[in-house]
């Protein structure tokens, strides 16, 4: 069956979109990236959808779900990458992926990943309190 | 009319198939980035409607001249239960099923021009056009 490939890095999960997805591949995809998140033990998900033409309404949903999963899964989901049409095509549409955290490119979407990595796991972030 | 295509769509595969139909037309019309994106997420929202909701139906998609301008126009045609309350149905977030509710509402939005003609029983028809 066709997959998206979830990569591991460190504790953080990379996700790059690079197909024109379908809806089935969609949903198997929010499982998977769930299933990894608890067996990794990921603290961060990143997904780079920088190769998407479009982001409609059953897209946007399924990374608002992605967001709120991992969030219960003790993971922060980053979104990056998303082309300027795309952004504006979807706030006409009606969805503002409120929820749903967004960086420009990777290398940023990183930066935000490690912020939110947990007190104490590796080196301590420069606001951790003792 | 220069071009004119019938595409079935009953799946999500077909789903992806219309959007990429359309991306083919609205780049051979010459639309902008920003336009193609539109055109192609209404064409994606109303695609899956006719699956979704309609039972599977079939797309047409055709550029059209009018008054020396070209434009895109999508048909998407079921033969699924049809729409009770119409207004209802274009209202933002309103959905029978699992959706957001913006299928309609939204594909509304993006495109020029938008017809919805449905009755309970009969099917759904939904004409867009968006011109260059």
């Amino acid at each position: 069956m066709e997959k998206i490939p979830i990569l591991k890095m460190g504790r953080f999960l990379l996700v790059s979109i690079q197909v024109d997805m379908h809806d089935r591949l969609a949903m198997t995809l929010q499982e998977d990236l769930t299933d990894r998140i608890v067996k990794e033990n990921a603290r961060g998900v990143l997904i780079d959808i920088s190769s998407m033409e479009i982001v409609d309404s059953f897209i946007g949903r399924m990374l608002g779900s992605i967001a709120s999963m991992s969030r219960m899964l003790n993971a922060e989901t980053v979104v990056v990458g998303m082309q300027p049409a795309v952004a504006i095509t979807m706030v006409e549409l009606g969805l503002s992926l409120s929820g749903v955290r967004t960086a420009l490119d990777v290398e940023k979407g990183m930066e935000i990943l490690h912020r939110f990595r947990q007190p104490g796991e590796e080196e301590t972030d420069i606001d951790d309190q003792a | 009319m220069t071009r004119h295509e019938k595409i079935e769509v009953r799946s999500s595969d077909d789903v992806v198939k219309v959007r990429q139909r359309v991306r083919a037309l609205a780049v051979e019309a010459g639309f902008s980035l920003v336009d193609q994106t539109k055109i192609i997420t209404a064409a994606s929202e109303l695609a899956r409607n006719t699956v979704n909701y309609g039972g599977g139906g079939h797309a047409i998609v055709s550029l059209v001249k009018s008054n020396g301008r070209t434009g895109l126009r999508l048909v998407f045609e079921d033969r699924g239960p049809g729409i009770t309350d119409i207004e209802l149905a274009m209202q933002d977030g309103y959905s029978t099923g699992a959706g957001l509710g913006l299928g309609l509402s939204g594909s509304r939005r993006l495109m020029h021009e938008f017809e919805i003609d449905s009755a309970p029983g009969q099917g759904t028809k939904v004409t867009v056009t968006r011109w260059r």
